[in-house]
């Protein structure tokens, strides 16, 4: 029972036991205490857990969207085909070069009835202040204001080279933000503990400015104000997010179209090339290299200096040349795509890797040299890599671009280029950073709570002359009084399940096929390593199984998993009749892809869209997917939703639908 | 014989498969490493109660010089404490009368005083940061006193409550 510590004073045997019962009872305390503590850091842990490999999983699915638009503008050649309207200009040529400030004036009207900020150029601190005032009582930045402080952005990134380089000499300290992630509140905390932009409070902002968080728009408008009034001492590196392919999966376009229902297609043809003009790479005193996401083995800063980086809008697209040669090869050598079974559905897309690989080639070095290969790689690269503690570089395969680089990577790059750190973001810490390669290389990520209210904290770091760090944490809460551990934990872990859940439902074709092949005499009741073992291979997502099963499945007294109870308290939001169930469960899983297309496809915002459009962006989308579905089954559901028969669809609607309902869930207040 | 080697061998193939899960949640870039400092966790949500000086003497066995612990390692030792049920956990009676052991008077309550006194001073005391989280939780603020016995039936129900089927 480990040292009893001797009871004092009192001589008498009675007081003595009574003491070391005491001690003892203190002991067992001590140790409960602890046991239940663990076990909700367990709780905590794998909760994070989930949401990562979701949000990883997530993130090669992706590709699935982009290689569909791919597959859209570069195969159809009907006439009618829903993909013209990717092509065809139905807003004025934003892009062009000579379109200044007044062409918007003249261009766009604001009533008398807008009361918030209206900007005038050139911006001073007041415009600052008022814009964040604005934001910090919700109200919208008018559509004309906008596009003009969008296009001088433009026109100041310009001027900019791809790696910008700073130096400690004048200024106290250089503050360096990481992923934000549309997470306003975490910006104006920032701003509120560590002073607003000034020539004496230098801030540089490492990407990721936008996607997942609700005020996209509002961080973008306030860090391109703050970089038009101090140039210098305002800098922006360009993140994975900043790309519109990226934007269309991940809610930026949502959240745009939403705000600004008559201007939203400007705003982001216009956003396309302020995000292309971003630079890459941020040094300061030569020493310290600040980038998004990482480096390669290949990874060449003067290369990178010099590239027009301009040219790549979007990361998620190689260059043309690479993807004749991908066409080619897909020609000739058959994919799995042509399945006619759900069940081997997922195998589709998942292994695709976005790198100059492509799909049988090996990497890089044997490829002749393609120059528009090697800057897309290049960029690719910096933008999309992790660190790992294993030496060597590899195909980082969790995200499907980029790589994961080992110290030895990174000290060879030091050596190249005289370096002495390198602080990038890109990845979620609890802690809002994280140190590794021995100190030379720091992630910094300042979006809290990213996952869930309590999920993570939030940190930026201040760099002295001396080029120490030192960090900054906070996070922000909508509760007024703070969570106490087992509530945060509470409300992470339902959160998680709840995902989780989802994607559960999403796949329960697959997942019954699976659970079938080990249940050989037709009980209903595998083993919990069958069960753990079908879920994984199904799913694709590496987590404890067996820890999570409690609370994902029953279990019988002896020990066997009722599989069909993983289903129980899930269902579609409406029953749909005409619905094969195999259909039913597609639409549920490529819900917001769904979304995303059927609001492009939209283009006078009424919500509705043809029955035609429907169907031939179902079938371009379920074929290009190689899913197997009867024609007519389609042809019965979108007249079954066709409810008061005029020949359009309310897509919102009909996306409702599919949308999984818990049957646990509380009733939402909204 | 064979059928109960054969039964061995699956429960050891269960064990080390649970292990390596609990040890993964914690393994934070895949390459089956854990830092020390997470093995008293590991080993609790396994379901074992160990106290403090049972982690360090089982941590000290598996403990490379730089501090972090491999699975292989961990898998031969933790099946072992598995296997012979080492660790097990104490009925939650037993809590309750170790919470009453400290209640001198009888009342139903400790004082925070009291409490503080014997959980940072006592037997493997506790560091200022648990002390004050489990103050956090269990004090009533209005009398400064733990009231154990809605102590304890709250953290079972949230136990319970995020186990919704039978385990």
């Amino acid at each position: 029972m480990g040292s009893i510590i001797g009871a004092m004073g009192c001589s008498s045997s009675v007081a003595d036991r009574r003491s070391e019962n005491v001690i003892r009872a203190a002991i067992l305390i001590q140790k409960w205490y602890r046991f239940t503590m663990a076990r909700l850091e367990m709780r905590r842990r794998y909760s994070l857990s989930i949401f990562q490999s979701i949000e990883y999983a997530d993130e090669q699915d992706q590709l699935q969207l982009s290689n569909f638009f791919t597959f859209m503008l570069d195969h159809c050649t009907h006439p009618d085909s829903v993909s013209q309207i990717f092509t065809s200009p139905s807003a004025p040529q934003v892009v062009d070069e000579d379109l200044c400030l007044k062409e918007f004036e003249k261009k766009i009207d604001v009533p008398d009835s807008y009361y918030g900020p209206r900007l005038s150029f050139p911006l001073t601190v007041e415009d600052a202040n008022a814009l964040l005032h604005a934001f910090r009582n919700e109200q919208l930045l008018h559509a004309r204001y906008v596009l003009q402080l969008l296009s001088e952005t433009r026109r100041v990134l310009k001027e900019m080279p791809n790696i910008t380089h700073l130096s400690t000499s004048y200024s106290k300290e250089i503050t360096v933000c990481g992923d934000l992630h549309g997470n306003l509140d975490d910006l104006l905390l920032i701003f509120y503990k560590n002073g607003l932009p000034s020539e004496q409070n230098r801030y540089v902002f490492n990407g990721d400015f936008v996607d997942r968080g609700k005020n996209s728009m509002e961080i973008l408008i306030i860090l391109f104000a703050f970089l038009l009034i101090y140039p210098n001492d305002l800098h922006l590196n360009r993140g994975n997010h900043e790309d519109y392919i990226m934007n269309l999966r991940y809610g930026f376009t949502k959240e745009v179209s939403k705000k600004y229902k008559d201007h939203w297609k400007q705003i982001l043809c216009l956003l396309r090339d302020v995000f292309s003009w971003l630079p890459l790479a941020t040094i300061i005193d030569s020493k310290v290299l600040i980038l998004h996401g990482g480096i390669s083995d290949t990874t060449d800063l003067d290369f990178l200096n010099a590239l027009e980086r301009n040219k790549l809008k979007s990361l998620m697209r190689p260059p043309k040349s690479v993807r004749n040669r991908q066409d080619q090869m897909k020609k000739r050598i058959p994919t799995t795509k042509s399945s006619k079974h759900i069940a081997n559905q997922h195998v589709a897309g998942k292994t695709q890797h976005i790198s100059s690989s492509g799909f049988t080639e090996p990497s890089g070095s044997n490829l002749p040299q393609d120059p528009a290969l090697k800057e897309w790689k290049q960029i690719l690269d910096i933008l999309w890599s992790d660190p790992r503690s294993q030496n060597g570089c590899t195909p980082n395969k969790c995200r499907g671009g980029g790589c994961y680089f080992g110290p030895d990577v990174t000290a060879k790059l030091f050596e190249r280029y005289n370096l002495k750190m390198l602080i990038r973001s890109h990845e979620f810490k609890p802690e809002g950073y994280e140190i590794s390669h021995d100190g030379k290389v720091i992630t910094i990520f300042s979006a809290s709570n990213y996952y869930e209210e309590g999920s993570n904290r939030g940190a930026y770091i201040k760099l002295n002359p001396e080029l120490t760090p030192r960090f900054v944490q906070y996070q922000v809460s909508k509760f007024t009084r703070r969570q106490n551990l087992r509530e945060r934990v509470g409300t992470i872990e339902s959160s998680a399940l709840k995902s989780l859940r989802e994607k559960i439902y999403a796949h329960r074709s697959e997942l019954i096929s699976a659970f079938a092949q080990y249940d050989i005499n037709g009980t209903g009741r595998i083993s919990v390593n069958d069960w753990a073992a079908a879920m994984e291979s199904v799913l694709q997502l590496e987590l404890p199984w067996r820890m999570l099963r409690s609370q994902l499945a029953q279990m019988n007294p002896d020990g066997e998993v009722d599989f069909m109870s993983c289903f129980y308290d899930l269902k579609m939001g409406q029953p749909i009749k005409e619905a094969q169930p195999a259909l039913a469960e597609t639409l549920c899983r490529y819900r917001k892809d769904l979304e995303i297309i059927f609001n492009i496809i939209d283009k006078d915002h009424s919500g509705l869209i043809s029955l035609e459009e429907f169907s031939q962006t179902w079938r371009l989308f379920t074929s290009h997917l190689g899913i197997d579905i009867e024609d007519d089954s389609i042809d019965k559901l979108v007249l079954s939703i066709d409810y008061n028969r005029d020949g359009h669809i309310d897509f919102n609607e009909f996306l409702e639908a599919f949308h999984v309902v818990h049957r646990l869930e509380k009733k939402a207040t909204s | 014989m064979a059928e109960e080697e054969k039964r061995r061998d699956g429960l050891v193939a269960e064990i080390e498969k649970k292990i390596t899960e609990a040890f993964e949640v914690f393994d934070r870039e895949s390459n089956k490493t854990v830092d020390g400092r997470e093995i008293g966790c590991i080993v609790r949500s396994l379901g074992c109660f160990p106290n403090e000086a049972e982690v360090q003497e089982l941590l000290a066995k598996v403990e490379e010089p730089d501090g972090f612990v491999h699975l292989e390692n961990f898998l031969q030792v933790m099946t072992e404490v598995l296997l012979d049920r080492r660790f097990q956990p104490i009925p939650e009676d037993v809590i309750l009368h170790a919470f009453e052991a400290l209640d001198g008077n009888k009342c139903g309550y400790i004082t925070k005083e009291d409490l503080v006194k014997h959980l940072t001073e006592e037997g493997e005391p506790f560091t200022q940061e648990e002390m004050e989280d489990m103050l956090a939780v269990a004090l009533d603020p209005e009398t400064n006193t733990l009231h154990y016995r809605d102590y304890r039936t709250k953290l079972v129900v949230d136990e319970t409550k995020t186990f919704p089927f039978n385990v």
